[in-house]
C-alpha cells in the first residue's frame, strides 16, 4: 500500500480543523445558515398571506385603494409612489453596504466608515418612513360601518364617484353613549375610545344624503369594488353594527380584517429585522472607526452584516410585491 | 472570498465590468430600471395584461417574475453568491427553491379549494 507523503498532510489538514472547505469562514457560513432560515420564516408568512388572500379572493381589499399617502400632498390620491420611494432608498442603502464591502477588501478604511454611515442613514429613513406608513394605516381616511358578519361597508358619492369620509355626512345626534371604562359595570369589559360618530349618526347620515351609496367588500370580474344601487344600500345599512375609524388588530375600515393582520405582522417583522440592521451596522460602524477590523487584518465583520443587510432588502422586494403591486 | 476571484460579468457575460465598484452601480441601475417598470405597470395596469393566465392575471405573473429577477441579482451580486463554491451555492439556493415553490403550491390550492367550498356551500357569509 503505497501512500505518497502529500496525502497525509491533506488528511490531517482536512481533519484537524482550520480549513475552509467551502472557502468561506465560520462566521459567513453561519450567517448564512440564518438567512436561509429566516427566509424560510419569511416564506411563511407570506404564503399564509396568500392563502387568506386566495381563501377571500373575491372580496381581498385592493392596496391601490388602501395606500395613497405622499407626505405633504394631502387628499391626493398618490397609490404606490411613496413605497416605490422605500423600495428605492432600501436598495440605494444596499448598494452602499456592497461598496463598504468592497472598500473593506481594499483596506480602506475611509471609504468603509463613510459607505456604512450611508447605509446607517438609508437604513433610519426606511424605518421612518414604514412608521410613517403605519401611522397613516392605523388612523385610516374615511371610517366605514362594519356587519355582523365582518364585512365592511364604505360609502361613496354616487355622482362623483369619490369616497366620502364619515365626517362628510354623518348627522349630530345627541347620544348620551360615553365611553366605557373597565371601572364602571362589568369589570373585565371596557374599551379604549368610541369612534367619532356613533352607529345612528351614520345611518341617519346616510338616509338624508341622496346621493350616498354603499361600496361593498365583493369584487366584480374585472377586479372592482362592487357599488350597491341606493335601494340596496338603505337595506345593507340596517344590517352595520359597527362603525370602524382606521385599523388595528380586531378591525379594519379597508375591508377584510385580515389584511391588517398580515400588513401589521409582515411588513413589522420585516420592519424590526430593519431596525435590528440598523443597531447592529452602528456597532460595525463604530468597530471600523475604532479601527477593530484596521488591526485584525480584515473587514470580513462588513461583509456579515452586509449579507444580513442585503437579505432584508431582499425580503422588502417581496414583500413590496406580494402587499402593494400583486 | 478573496477580490481577485471576482467575477464581473452578469447576464451570462453580455455585460462585463472593468472593476468590482462599476459592477455594483451597474446592478443597481438593473434593478432601478426593474422597480420603475413595476411602478409603472402598477399605475398604468394596462388592460392587456388583465386576462387571467394559470388562476392569476398576467400582470400579476409580470410582477412575480420581476420580483424573482430582482432576488437573483441582489442575491448573486450584493449577495456575492456569484463568486461563492459550487457546493455553497447549491445549500444555500436549492433548500429555497425546493421548498418555498412546494409550500406555495399546497397552501395556495387548499386556499383554492376553500373558497370555492365557501362559495358555493349552502352557508352565507355576507350576513
Amino acid at each position: 500500500m503505497e501512500v505518497t507523503a502529500n496525502n497525509t498532510i491533506d488528511e490531517t489538514n482536512v481533519w484537524g480543523g482550520g480549513n475552509k472547505p467551502l472557502k468561506a469562514s465560520y462566521g459567513k457560513l453561519m450567517m448564512w445558515f440564518f438567512i436561509v432560515s429566516d427566509a424560510l420564516t419569511f416564506t411563511g408568512f407570506l404564503v399564509a398571506y396568500g392563502f387568506s388572500r386566495f381563501k377571500n379572493i373575491d372580496s381581498w381589499p385592493i392596496a391601490d385603494e388602501v395606500f395613497t399617502h405622499f407626505p405633504f400632498l394631502h387628499g391626493v390620491d398618490a397609490p404606490m409612489y411613496y413605497v416605490a420611494l422605500m423600495t428605492f432608498v432600501l436598495i440605494f442603502s444596499s448598494v452602499t453596504m456592497v461598496l463598504a464591502v468592497d472598500a473593506g477588501h481594499h483596506m480602506n478604511k475611509a471609504k468603509v466608515t463613510f459607505y456604512m454611515l450611508l447605509t446607517i442613514i438609508g437604513g433610519a429613513i426606511f424605518v421612518g418612513s414604514q412608521a410613517w406608513e403605519w401611522k397613516n394605516f392605523i388612523k385610516g381616511e374615511y371610517g366605514a360601518l362594519e356587519t355582523k358578519g365582518g364585512q365592511i361597508l364604505q360609502f361613496m358619492d354616487a355622482e362623483t364617484g369619490k369616497r366620502v369620509a364619515l365626517e362628510a355626512f354623518a348627522s349630530n345626534i345627541d347620544s348620551p353613549r360615553d365611553t366605557h371604562q373597565d371601572s364602571n359595570g362589568i369589570w373585565f369589559i371596557g374599551e379604549s375610545s368610541l369612534p367619532s360618530y356613533s352607529l345612528e349618526e351614520v345611518a341617519a347620515g346616510f338616509v338624508a344624503n341622496e346621493s350616498l351609496v354603499v361600496k361593498s367588500e365583493k369584487i366584480d370580474e374585472t377586479g372592482h369594488k362592487i357599488i350597491l344601487s341606493r335601494e340596496e344600500s338603505l337595506l345593507k345599512i340596517k344590517e352595520a353594527v359597527n362603525v370602524v375609524e382606521g385599523a388595528n388588530l380586531v378591525h379594519n375600515e379597508y375591508g377584510n380584517r385580515l389584511f391588517a393582520d398580515f400588513f401589521f405582522f409582515i411588513t413589522g417583522f420585516h420592519g424590526f429585522h430593519v431596525l435590528s440592521g440598523v443597531v447592529i451596522n452602528i456597532i460595525i460602524f463604530f468597530n471600523v472607526i475604532m479601527g477593530t477590523y484596521e488591526k485584525r487584518g480584515h473587514y470580513e465583520m462588513v461583509e456579515k452584516v452586509g449579507l444580513y443587510w442585503h437579505f432584508v432588502d431582499l425580503v422588502w422586494v417581496f414583500v413590496f410585491t406580494f402587499f402593494y403591486l400583486v | 472570498m478573496a477580490h481577485d476571484t471576482e467575477n464581473l460579468a452578469i447576464f451570462r457575460g453580455l455585460l462585463k465590468f472593468k472593476s468590482n465598484v462599476q459592477k455594483i452601480w451597474g446592478v443597481l441601475i438593473f434593478l432601478s430600471i426593474v422597480t420603475t417598470v413595476e411602478v409603472i405597470l402598477g399605475i398604468v395596469k394596462p388592460e392587456s395584461l388583465m386576462g387571467m393566465f394559470l388562476g392569476m392575471k398576467t400582470l400579476n405573473w409580470i410582477f412575480i417574475i420581476l420580483t424573482i429577477v430582482k432576488a437573483y441579482y441582489i442575491a448573486w451580486d450584493f449577495m456575492h453568491i456569484r463568486d461563492e463554491k459550487g457546493g455553497l451555492k447549491g445549500s444555500i439556493v436549492l433548500p429555497l427553491v425546493v421548498l418555498i415553490p412546494y409550500l406555495c403550491f399546497i397552501l395556495l390550492l387548499e386556499a383554492d379549494y376553500i373558497f370555492e367550498v365557501m362559495r358555493t356551500g349552502f352557508v352565507s357569509w355576507n350576513f
